[in-house]
């Protein structure tokens, strides 16, 4: 009894620290990009709140909670209230099965680095990446404007071109590490990450993150130029706060995923691993921004074609050689 | 090759925006740094005065003709001795756009645009000035230039007294 206990109490003080690193790093991601961004242009960035901006997030949220909240006369109600919500709540829970360290031994305990070690954390990290693109569908739908409806038809769009490609390069690491469950993915790598073994999967499913996390060369739902703001277009406040939040989140997380299956996850020489871990996930991170600071956004039609045309035949030759050569490896051991 | 040539022009950039990582920023930070306008900046404008220290303007409403938004109004009045000026002068800048038209159409070389350009104020009445905001006590771009030197007819010098001009002509001995 105190045994099942103690776990709860554990798995909960994990879930808060958990959220409290996600949000901050999330809040501050957002002031990075500024800033890289900024001196990519060979300008400051937010420099004035705090020393060297560092306060901007907080006055950004303060912002964003006293702003009006406000619901357009042709929108769907209850649809337009809950979308942004679920945008936020499936980018935070993706992060439920990424494995931030080895496990801790604490008072004669196991303590599993990881809030839930589902042995199918791949499907499942599927399966949320897969709702989140609901939010944004249905909080554009429910807007009742032209521009959200098209962001929303893009964003549709946009999962269809590139989730297949996502699903195939990830199959080539579940063979090579003989799992779904991340933690053993990470403990698979832990000689060599799968990014060098197999850096044909690695690109494809880097550039699939690209277009899940609906960042520049792929922004096309929420493409300013044409579409004003996209699917978010209507939204105000702390309601829009939720999108933009959960878009940073799900860098986060996409960083932490990308980490776990392909660059070898809380592995490496010296540092401790959890320091290894967020490296990697802010080198991840970093990339991102750095891509949106360089590339110009595609057009629907090429990302399509570039998600059908290349991406999927390469990760399906890709999954047959890997599967070829670890049969040949395994009939010759 | 073209597919050699589409690889090579999305890695490219990459290496440029690194580059411009390091680089010090352009940026000026207003409130510290100030930068110096040129001489001859349009910002806010200046009513000027003559080289004997007299109000330049003469009224004539082409300043507030020339302008595009209708930002400058004024009375005119005159004084005993026939020289022109204006009673009261008010230039609104909160619609001012700041085209310089104005001091484009003054015949007298009054009204000019000056490098001032620290206007910013919470309350717009605040930015509309009156003669006495406006006027300053020098000749501003070109201090010798002395109107009714060379116009109106005796007000300043007794006729044939100015600069350039010639004494006026006896008509009766012109007769044949
Ligand atoms: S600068 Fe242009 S807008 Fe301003 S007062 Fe002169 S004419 Fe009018
Ligand atoms: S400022 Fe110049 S243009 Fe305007 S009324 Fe005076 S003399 Fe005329």
């Amino acid at each position: 009894m105190t045994d099942l206990l103690l776990t709860g109490l554990l798995i909960l003080i994990k879930l808060g620290m958990v959220l409290a690193v996600l949000l901050t790093m999330a809040a501050y991601l957002v002031l990075a990009e500024r800033k890289i961004l900024a001196r990519m242009q060979r300008r400051y960035g937010p420099n004035r709140v705090g020393f060297g901006g560092m306060m901007q997030p907080l006055a950004d949220l303060i912002k964003l909670l006293t702003k009006e909240d406000f619901l357009p006369a042709q929108a769907d109600k209850w649809l337009f209230l809950l979308a942004p919500g679920l945008a936020a709540v499936t980018a935070l829970l993706a992060f439920a099965v990424v494995p931030f360290g080895p496990p801790l031994e604490l008072f004669g305990r196991q303590i599993p680095m990881v809030v839930c070690d589902l042995n199918v954390g791949i499907l499942y990290f599927f399966g949320l990446s897969s709702l989140a693109v609901y939010g944004v569908a249905l909080g554009g739908w429910a807007s009742g404007s032209k521009y959200s409806l098209l962001g929303a038809l893009r964003a549709m769009g946009q999962m269809l071109s590139y989730e297949l490609a996502m699903g195939l390069s990830i199959i080539p690491v579940i063979l090579m590490a003989r799992s779904f469950s991340l933690t053993e993915i990470v403990e698979a790598q832990a000689s060599l990450p799968f990014a060098l073994t197999n850096p044909l999967a690695f690109g494809i499913f880097f550039i699939a993150a690209l277009a899940e996390s609906k960042r520049t060369p792929f922004d096309l739902p929420e493409a300013e130029n044409e579409l004003v703001a996209g699917f978010h277009t209507e939204y105000s406040g702390m309601r829009f706060g939720l999108f933009f939040v959960g878009e940073y989140i799900n860098m986060v997380v996409l960083g932490a995923i990308v980490t776990s299956l392909f660059l070898g996850g809380w592995h490496g020489p010296l540092l401790p691993p959890i320091v290894w871990f967020f490296g990697k996930v802010l080198a991840v991170a970093f990339t991102f921004i750095w891509i949106r600071g360089t590339m110009p956004r595609l057009r629907y039609d090429q990302l399509m074609a570039f998600g059908w045309k290349a991406l999927v035949p390469l990760a399906l030759v890709n999954l047959l050689a890997t599967g070829g050569i670890l049969l040949w490896l395994g009939g010759a051991s | 090759m073209n597919l050699w040539r589409n690889i090579k022009g999305t890695f490219q950039p990459f290496w440029v925006t690194l580059r411009y990582l390091f680089k010090r920023p352009v940026t000026i930070s207003y409130p510290e740094q100030k930068r110096t306008p040129p001489p001859r900046y349009r910002a806010r404008m200046i009513l000027t005065r003559d080289p004997e220290g007299e109000e330049r303007c003469v009224a004539c409403h082409l300043c507030s003709a020339a302008c595009p938004v209708d930002c400058i109004s004024m009375q005119a009045a005159e004084r005993e001795n026939g020289r022109r000026h204006a009673a009261w002068f008010r230039i609104n800048f909160a619609r001012c756009i700041y085209c310089g038209l104005c001091a484009e159409a003054c015949p007298t070389l009054a009204i000019q645009m000056s490098p001032e350009y620290e206007l910013s104020n919470r309350d717009p009445l605040k930015l509309v000035w009156e003669k006495e905001d406006l006027l300053v006590d020098h000749g501003g771009k070109d201090p010798d230039y002395n109107f009714y030197h060379h116009s109106g007819i005796g007000v300043v010098a007794p006729r044939g007294g100015n600069d350039d001009e010639l004494p006026p002509v006896n008509i009766k001995t012109n007769l044949p």
